[in-house]
């Protein structure tokens, strides 16, 4: 008897000792990067790299240009997920995965996609440019590049959260007398707005590192078409503390946006009905 | 409530409903009918189709003298124009809204012209005639059932409906609240006057709200008459079971203030 409990109490350290050991590489290899973002080569070099002449030019674009991309991607794409998450058209379920691709594809990939389809001498190229507009290597091709990478995180959250409303609601909101634009504006968005917002605060976080597609569709051109992550690339030729400064740059906004969230989620739970009365 | 003095809801809907096809025929005046049946005995399809939600695929749907549906004249009224009162099993409350806004959404889909505050002022009336003044800035999430459902009440009738549709009214609801939910609902059903038809799996709801039965079975309307016609000669094994008398009582007798409500 003694022995089976000393057996059983070995193999639950074993156990213990397998997932922490397990668990605490993982843990290890992704903090110390940010370990070594941090703390390599000190504050001073820091600052001096983040007085670079890449820095502030990269940084206003790299705002700008994302402030601009994520209010496009929710101006287009939350009446396109309503559409979606209310079509009975087994057509929107292809049509879902269809517009889930950006996700998955290499960015590199949707950049030559961008350049085939809008560039000089792309499919719709020719008939922009009769129209004088030539976007690729400009900053709209740099918005361009985002909102392509971008929109299927907002997309991805807007149809779950309109199929996830409570069809009684949409239901009783109609049999009241609420015409499509009342259902939309006054119940649908209302309940809906939480995870929009979470999408959307995703989706610009997306931007905001978009790199490949960016490179290949708008090139690397510092004030004009030159973000963050494309001037860390450059900066890393420079010097690597100015790359380094670059980063940390990317990182307090990303930190900032996962407090944001997480905060934000909180206040969610709270005001949430419960299921049942 | 309404303008015709003998409102009358005819009902008839064919429709796939995969396994089986929902075929019924029902006449609804005055007397609230209740509809029961096993579940997936389309019920619930029945209702949607009535709401215009489910579109049947033959059928006439006419309220008073109003074209709801027609299949072979293809008439299909949105939802919005039909003028129903739903109630679904939850309420269907607004969460986002407080119940004088709840109310309001209703005035303000069937008079756009009207100001807001004066939108308020209607709620406000509606919310005292049903005695929930003093709730009406409060959410729904912290509203008790029996108050959510007064606020359900009042926002269907606020939107002048034609017909009343209960769907489960009392099932989500513990023991004490479903005793004074169902009473409320009765004095509220019989004052109205409304055709009204009541989904319900609850033999004290059809008791105590109904005064006819429509019993569903796979898609089929088996029989429609009075509790007794029903309890007397029950069509199926399901509404043998259901109104089995012995049961009934011992329903009854295990929520007291129930005798109440039916002899007031």
């Amino acid at each position: 008897m003694s022995h089976l409990l000393l057996t059983r109490a070995g193999s639950r350290r074993l156990y213990g000792a397998v997932m922490v050991g397990l668990g605490g590489f993982l843990l290890l290899f992704l903090v110390l990067p940010f370990v070594a973002l941090v703390l390599d080569g000190g504050p001073e070099a820091i600052w001096r790299g983040l007085g670079c002449s890449l820095t502030w030019p990269a940084l206003r674009l790299s705002l700008g240009t994302t402030m601009i991309s994520v209010v496009l991607v929710i101006v287009g794409g939350t009446p396109l997920a309503w559409w979606l998450a209310r079509s009975r058209w087994r057509s929107a379920r292809w049509l879902e995965i269809l517009l889930q691709l950006p996700v998955v594809i290499p960015p590199a990939v949707g950049g030559i996609a961008l350049l085939l389809a809008f560039g000089r001498r792309g499919l719709f190229g020719g008939a922009l440019e009769r129209l004088g507009w030539t976007p690729a290597f400009s900053v709209v091709a740099v918005i361009m590049a985002q909102v392509f990478v971008s929109a299927p995180f907002y997309l991805q959250a807007a149809v779950q959260a309109f199929g996830r409303l409570d069809p009684n609601l949409l239901a009783v909101a109609r049999s009241l007398g609420a015409s499509p634009p009342r259902l939309f504006f006054r119940v649908a968005l209302p309940l809906a707005r939480p995870w929009l917002i979470g999408g959307a605060a995703m989706s610009w976080a997306r931007a905001l590192g978009e790199f490949g597609a960016t490179l290949m569709f708008a090139g690397n051109m510092t004030g004009k078409t030159q973000t963050l992550p494309l001037a860390i690339y450059t900066a890393l030729e420079l010097d690597i503390h100015t790359a380094q400064a670059l980063s940390l740059l990317l990182v307090v906004f990303a930190f900032a946006l996962l407090l944001f969230l997480r905060r934000f989620n909180r206040g969610v739970e709270l005001t949430r009905q419960p299921a049942t009365p | 409530m309404t303008d015709n003095s003998t409102p009358r809801f005819s009902i008839m809907v064919q429709t796939a409903l995969g396994p089986f096809s929902l075929q019924a025929s029902l006449e609804v005046g005055a007397e609230p009918l209740a509809l029961v049946g096993p579940n997936g005995s389309g019920k619930t399809s029945l209702l949607l189709s009535v709401l215009g939600l489910l579109p049947p695929q033959h059928g006439r749907i006419v309220l008073s003298d109003e074209v709801l549906f027609d299949a072979a004249l293809a008439i299909d009224r949105p939802t919005e124009e039909r003028h129903l009162a739903y109630l679904p099993q939850d309420f269907g409350l607004f969460p986002h809204l407080s119940a004088i806004d709840n109310v309001a959404f209703a005035l303000a889909c069937r008079s756009e012209r009207v100001s807001t505050n004066q939108r308020r002022d209607q709620a406000m009336t509606w919310l005292e005639r049903f005695g929930i003044a003093k709730l009406a800035e409060r959410k729904p999430l912290h509203l008790s059932g029996g108050e959510r459902q007064r606020v359900a009440l009042a926002r269907a009738l606020a939107s002048s409906p034609k017909a009343l549709l209960l769907d489960e009214p009392t099932a989500s609801l513990d023991v004490e609240a479903r005793v004074e939910v169902r009473a409320f609902l009765a004095e509220s059903i019989r004052s109205l006057g409304l055709p009204t038809i009541l989904v319900t799996h609850d033999v004290v709801d059809v008791e105590v709200l109904a005064s006819r039965i429509a019993v569903l079975e796979r898609g089929q309307l088996v029989a429609c008459g009075s509790l007794g016609d029903i309890r007397q000669n029950p069509p199926t094994s399901f509404a043998s079971k259901m109104f089995d008398s012995s049961r009934v009582s011992g329903a009854i007798a295990n929520s007291p203030r129930n005798e109440d409500v039916r002899h007031n």
